[in-house]
Formats: C-alpha cells, structure tokens, sequence
C-alpha cells in the first residue's frame, strides 16, 4: 500500500488527510443531527414562503420547497432521522451478520447448513416488500423501521462475514489455537475478528449507504419517517418536481446524502492507524 | 571456448512502500561460457532468481536493473527494447519455473502449451513443432510420449509436469535455459529422475544453463560451475567439485556443513528393566476424509492401521513422501483430525478423538508445531500477545508473570526480547519458526509434534533450528515426534525413524545403524537422497523394479 505523505498524529495514532476529511464530515453530520432543533432558522412544518422551489436567498438559504417550506431547517432536522436510523440500522444488521458468520464459519456442520438457509431464505424476499409488509403489519415508527432495515441488511453481512472467516478458519493458527482448546468465542474474537476487520468495515460503509437509499425508497411510499418530519431521501422524492426548475430544494438533500455517504466511505477506508514503533 | 553471456557489474534496486531504495544485487560479474551449466546457490534472500531474470532483461515487479550489463550472445538485455526483448525470450533464452503446476494453463492441453513459442515466434508449422516435442518429451523419458501431449495438466504428475515445463522451454532450441528451483517441490524418488532428464537433454544439446537452487548436493550433480551469493553479492566462484571439496570461503563452509547435520548422539537404548511405560502408545490408528463408507472407513484413506510407540526423552522421526499420511498422523495425535478406528496413549492415559473433548492438562503436554511458521502466527497480534495466550490458558498467569515468562521464553529459543512487540510480517522465515516453537514450550509439554519445521526454511536456518531443538531437549528433557521428508534431518535429532508409505507404516527402525532398512521402499527413499558427490547421479542404480513399484512420477 502506498502510504499517503500527509499524516496526522495524535494520541498514538496517525491517520492520512484523506481519513480526516471523511471524519470531519461524518462528525459534523453527528453534530448536526445532534443540535439540530436548537440551530433550524424555521419549523421545519411552517409554509414560510408564498413561492414554491424558492431561490436561494438572504432570508432562506438554500431555498424553499414544493410547499414553500425552507429547506435549510428541513435538511438540518432530517439529518436526524437518516444519520440515526441508518447508523443505528447498519450497526445492529453488521454486528448480527458478522458475529452470527464468524460463528457459522468456525462452529461448521450443522449450525451452519441450518442459518445459512434460513439467512439465504430471508434474503431472498425483495426489501422493498418485506418493509411494506412489516410496516403495513406493525405500523411505522422508528423503532419499527430500525428493526426492519436491520433485519433486511443482516444476511448479506452474513454471507460477507463467513466467507472471509472461511478461509481464515483454515489457516494454522486458528488450527493451533483449536488443538490447544480454546472455544468458539476465543476463536471468534481473537482469531479471526482482527483478520477479517478490514473488509467487514468497508462493508459497513456500503451497507451504510444502501440502508439510507432504502430509507428514503420507504419513506416515498409513506411507510419511512412521517411528515411533516422528512429525511433527506423523502426530502429528495417530494421536492423532485422541482428538478426541471434547477431548484435548489432538490439538489441540496441529494448534497447531503452524497456527502454523508462519502464521508463515511473514506473514513472507513482510511481508518486511524496505530502508530507501532518498529525501532524497539 | 567463447562466453555466451558476460554479465559486469551488475545492479538491481527495489523500492519499498517507504519510498526507501534498496540495493538487490549488488554488482555482480561473471560470465557463461558455452555448453556450461552454472549454478547459482544462496539462501532465500539473495537475489539468485533475480539475477537469473536479469538474464531474459526481465526484472520483477518493483524492481529495475539500475547498472552493468547483461550480454548475451553480444546482446545487452538491459539495453534492448522490450520488443526486442520479447523476440529473443523463449527463442535464445527460456525458463523453466519453480513451480511447474502454477505455470500451466490447466484449461488448455499439454501440447497446445509446449508449442506455444514456436507459434508466438512463427518457428515451424504446427505438424514440425508437433514431431519435435514428442522428441523431446522421449529424449526427457516420459512415458507415452506419442499421447502425452493431449493430456491436460491435472493428469499427469508433479515430476511429468516438470519435465513438460522443460520442454516447453527447449522447445525452440535455446542457447541458454535458466531452471529456478525446478525440483525443489518434487520428492526425492522423483527428483531423480526429474535431473537425470534435464542432465542429459542439456548435454545432447550441448545447451547453457543456468540452474538456480539452494540445494547444494542438487546442484553438486549437474553444474560444472557453482556461484555462491549472499546479500546481492557473490561470495565464490568455482568448479562444483573445488567448491565441494575445498571451499575458500567461510559462508561456502558453513553451507556445507550446514548440509551435514551432526549425527544426534544417542542416548543408551534404556534396558529392559530401566524401560518406563512408554509415553505415547499409537494403536492401530485409521483414519481419513471424506464420507464413511459402509465398512466404517472414510472414502479417503490417509492411514491404515498405524500403530507405534514413543519413550519418555526419546525422538521419533517420521519419514515419507508427499500424500504418504505423515501430516495426517501428527493431526491425528493432536486431535485435529479425529480417527475412526484406533487409540492414542498418552502419558498413560486415553485421549479422547477430538481435542474439543481432551482435558485441558492432556492438551497442555502435547504440543504441536507447524511447517508454514508464517500462517501458524496470527498477522494481527503481536507476538508477545501470542506467546501470552498459553500462558493465561493454560497456567492462568496474570499480567506481569506472563510478560516475565515471555521474555525467558525468547531467550530460550534465543531470540531478541523486543521481538514481542513485533508481529509476525516483521519477523524473518527462521525467526517465526522459532517463535512458534517458543509457544509450543509456553505450555510447558512433554512431547512436540513438529510437523516439517524445517523444510521451507534454508539450510543454514534449518541447521540452526535442529541445534536448537536438541538443546531445548537437554534442558528440559522433552521428547519430539519429528516428521519430515528430509532423511538427513531426521537422522539429525532421531533415536528412532518409521518409514510411512501410502497410509501405511511399512519400516520402523533405530537411526545410525550399520545395516540400514530392511523394506524395499525405505531403501529406495534412503537412496534417493542426493549425496554431496558430483559422481552421485550418474553411478547411482536404482532397482528398476523398486522404482516402477513405489516411485509416483
């Protein structure tokens, strides 16, 4: 790998330049999310403008929507329904998948013929449906929709994590760890976690990036988040009439979801290193 | 007699991740003359196969020939253009590869590969190029030479393959062919006869050769010339037999007697009354892989019916070819791959098939070390964290106790202690091995199964390993079951050798008697191992019999 020349050290770690502009984006996104019913200039439901797909101006600075709502609030607190619930979907669904691969792949047999039909299974209902369903079914609310995007995206972190933990599972040392008796959870965490780190993060990030499209999909079809609250997806849906008019409504969400999902990108590419020093 | 290739001053560089530039070969000089085969010998690391590339004007990917000449036939192959180049590869200069079974295409046949070159260079129809390859492959003693050719790759055997890549590479009648490491992962029963192929197309026609190994009896039967490199640079030049015989140079000298273990000295055989109940008592093991058949036999059989047993503080060496069930052994023992018929002893007590179900304290005394010391280190941890792991496991130390008992455990194996804040990418081929074994030692067990240690190691290394392994068993009176294909080694460390063929143990014998093995094949394997002699090969008679029957070539 060539290492980038500008590094940044701090704390025993260094990261390139390239990492820390994606974790400035992702950080300032957090923070928005974060503050964003204290910094919103409108109420994000108030029709503040007598035109539709305003321009860009002193009063509404990234112009106004379909219904003549400023955009800079809606954007500003949508940030908190597509940083949380996609976060917090991608999470669980990673976690689930990675740990529930690992242990297919290092337990075998069995347990692993039985979850990875069911998981293929699963898999093989279209997301799209399998959200209309569960949200028609249960009703739409945030928890609900955290579960089911979870839910949707855990077999194919599934599938990715035990085909990496496959052919780790295979090498010596998992072998020598294995005859010295140590159990699954030993081999799970220590053996082949580390090893397989890398991919399963830039994984992370491409899922991250799918869960929000599919956010935004539900949310077209009136099963995401409820107006008058929006996420940037709907935000990008409902204002989507306003494409042929350049208006700045619909460019703006599509802005932050591009920066929102790169940021995340190269962080995770270019995570934080460890600086070990190789002189002692 | 005219020099076919000059080579002056030679330099190649490589540039690391760091932007560091570092010097490969380091100006070397000397020349080939024509119809002379010379070989070039080192350990891994010291630029042999690079400098044998130079000689197609090829340098690998990283790398650059920075300075000096490469003349062949009055050519500078550093000068042309890669056009030019590509021209004369294959026609005037060819290779054959290490690895025969990587350097076949496996979708296309046997022959359509061996004329490749005359169709790339437009040489001869493809009927001529035909009738000339079934020459060569007769002239290199293959058998059925007339159908071979319509064979694919996976239907013939690791030593057929080999020979085809040579005639592959003489297909268009080089003046000069570089062999890199060509028998190097072949058995020794088919190694045999791999050379004496290659010794005699290379004397018909009258060819130069360049024949890259770190084999030194190996190269003892087919050079005239040996160059010994070390570091980029050439430390001596010579005829193989002055080389063989009269080495001037110190690390030519350690080479040599790198090459000829000490002898182990035996303990006295215990008497009768002396003898304690033997630590590690094999009974009749099977085992396999695959699904089990009706009898209760896997379909796979890679042992049948094994059975032997090993003393308190003595060695046991296991020898045989590749795929004859010596690997599967040791995993047996260890509990990796549990047997389906059979029972292993240990220390007087039963142990259970798989190690899932062993006892903690069964699993801490018998340990075992692998042959890739590279994959049986995690890349991820450092390996103070490794060599920790047993000692929290087995021993249930804390913290500081563990960091003091790493710290002796590199001394043991006699390694820096700041190795344990490395990890492994950072350590060299000998320096992980020998950390694997130091976590072996962490366990603090009565036997260590070491499963081929030495063989992807250099000579030198491997040496140093051995010396190791016996002192470690003088301090701490372990006892070691020793696998490996390499006779010498084993004769090296063992009180005692079984000899396994095809699953089956077929010879079970003391090392460093006078009479020497009783069975057909062992006396096959014991005579195929290369003598530092450069008469060796060609007064070497093999009972045609013997070798039809057990040699899988």
């Amino acid at each position: 790998m060539m290492r980038s020349a500008t590094q940044f050290r701090a704390a025993g770690y260094s990261i390139n330049i390239v990492g820390l502009i994606g974790f400035l984006l992702v950080f300032s996104w957090a923070l928005v999310a974060i503050l964003a019913p204290w910094i919103i200039p409108y109420p994000i439901g108030e029709i503040v403008d007598f035109d539709y797909f305003g321009p860009i101006s002193d009063k509404f600075w990234l112009g106004t929507d379909y219904l003549g709502r400023d955009i800079l609030s809606r954007i500003l607190m949508g940030a908190r329904y597509t940083v949380g619930i996609s976060l917090i979907a991608v999470m669980i669904s990673c976690t689930l998948g990675v740990a529930l691969g690992m242990t297919a792949a290092v337990v075998g047999g069995w347990f692993d013929t039985i979850l990875s039909r069911f998981l293929d299974a699963l898999n093989s209902i279209p997301s799209k449906l399998f959200g209309l369903v569960v949200v028609a079914g249960i009703g739409s609310s945030i928890p609900v929709l955290i579960m089911t995007l979870a839910i949707i995206y855990t077999p194919g972190a599934y599938r990715f994590a035990r085909a990496l933990s496959v052919n780790i599972n295979t090498m010596d040392f998992v072998t020598v760890a294995r005859a010295r008796g140590e159990g699954t959870f030993f081999l799970i965490r220590s053996e082949i976690l580390p090893n397989i780190l890398g991919p399963v993060l830039a994984d992370l990030g491409l899922r991250f990036v799918f869960i929000v499209l599919l956010l935004s999909g539900l949310s077209f079809l009136g099963l995401g988040v409820q107006p008058p609250n929006a996420d940037w997806g709907a935000l990008v849906r409902e204002n989507i009439g306003g494409l042929p008019f350049g208006a700045p409504a619909v460019i703006f969400p599509s802005i932050a979801i591009a920066s929102l999902t790169i940021g995340v990108n190269l962080l995770i590419d270019n995570l934080p290193q460890k600086i070990r020093d190789r002189s002692t | 007699m005219a020099n076919l290739v000059e080579i002056r001053d030679l330099k190649v560089e490589a540039t690391s991740d760091a932007g560091r530039v570092i010097e490969i070969i380091r100006g070397v000089s000397f020349d080939i003359a024509e119809g002379e085969i010379v070989a070039l010998i080192g350990e891994s690391g010291s630029g042999k196969t690079t400098i044998a590339l130079t000689l197609m004007g090829y340098a690998r990917n990283g790398c650059r020939i920075s300075g000096g000449s490469v003349s062949l036939d009055g050519r500078d192959m550093v000068r042309l253009s890669e056009r030019e180049r590509a021209a004369i590869r294959g026609t005037e200069v060819s290779y054959v590869p290490q690895s025969a079974a990587a350097a076949f295409n496996p979708a296309q046949t046997i022959m359509d590969q061996v004329v490749e070159i005359t169709r790339i260079h437009d040489l001869m129809p493809r009927a001529d190029a035909e009738q000339r390859a079934v020459s060569l492959f007769k002239a290199l003693n293959l058998p059925n030479p007339q159908s071979i050719g319509s064979r694919y790759p996976h239907q013939v055997s690791g030593g057929q393959l080999q020979r085809l890549s040579a005639a592959m590479a003489l297909i268009a009648d080089p003046k000069l062919v570089i062999f890199d490491e060509p028998t190097t992962a072949l058995d020794v029963t088919t190694q045999i006869e791999v050379l004496r192929a290659f010794k005699s197309v290379m004397k018909k026609g009258g060819m130069s050769g360049v024949y890259v190994s770190h084999d030194l009896a190996v190269v003892a039967q087919i050079a005239d010339r040996i160059i010994v490199l070390k570091g980029g640079e050439i430390q001596e030049v010579g005829a193989t037999e002055q080389i063989l015989t009269a080495p001037q140079h110190d690390y030519t000298r350690e080479l040599l007697s790198a090459f000829t273990p000490k002898q182990h000295a035996r303990p006295q055989a215990p008497t009768a009354a002396a003898r304690k109940p033997p630590l590690l008592d094999v009974l009749d093991i099977s085992a396999g892989y695959g699904p089990i058949q009706a009898d209760g036999l896997p379909l796979m059989r890679a042992l049948k019916s094994v059975s032997f047993r090993l003393e308190e503080g003595r060695n046991l060496g296991v020898i045989g070819e590749s795929g004859c069930g010596k690997s599967t052994l040791a995993r047996v023992i260890a509990g990796i791959l549990p047997q389906v018929k059979g029972d292993v002893i240990f220390d007087g007590r039963q142990l259970a098939r798989s190690a899932a179900h062993r006892q903690k304290e069964e699993l801490r005394k018998l340990q075992m070390v692998f042959q890739f010391a590279d994959t049986a280190l995690n890349p991820s941890k450092s390996i103070g964290d490794i060599l920790s792991r047993p000692l929290s496991f087995y021993h249930g130390m804390g913290r500081r106790q563990q960091e003091s008992r790493v710290c002796e455990l590199l001394d043991m194996v006699r390694l820096p202690r700041a190795v344990r804040h490395r990890r492994a990418s950072e350590l060299s081929g000998g320096q992980k091995q020998r950390v694997n074994l130091a976590r072996a030692l962490a366990a603090e067990p009565k036997l260590i199964l070491c499963d081929e240690i030495t063989s992807a190691l250099d000579t030198v290394v491997a040496a140093a390993i051995l010396d190791l392994l016996k002192e470690l068993q003088r301090e701490l009176g372990l006892s070691y079951m020793f696998i490996s294909h390499d006779l010498s080694t084993v004769q090296a460390i063992c009180d005692e050798v079984i000899v396994m063929y095809n699953g089956e143990k077929v010879e079970e014998m003391a090392t460093g008697l006078e009479e020497g093995p009783g069975h057909p094949y062992s006396r096959l394997l014991f005579s195929s191992v290369p003598k530092l002699d450069t008469r060796w090969l060609d007064s070497l008679e093999l009972d045609p019999e013997l070798v039809s029957a057990f040699a899988r070539r």
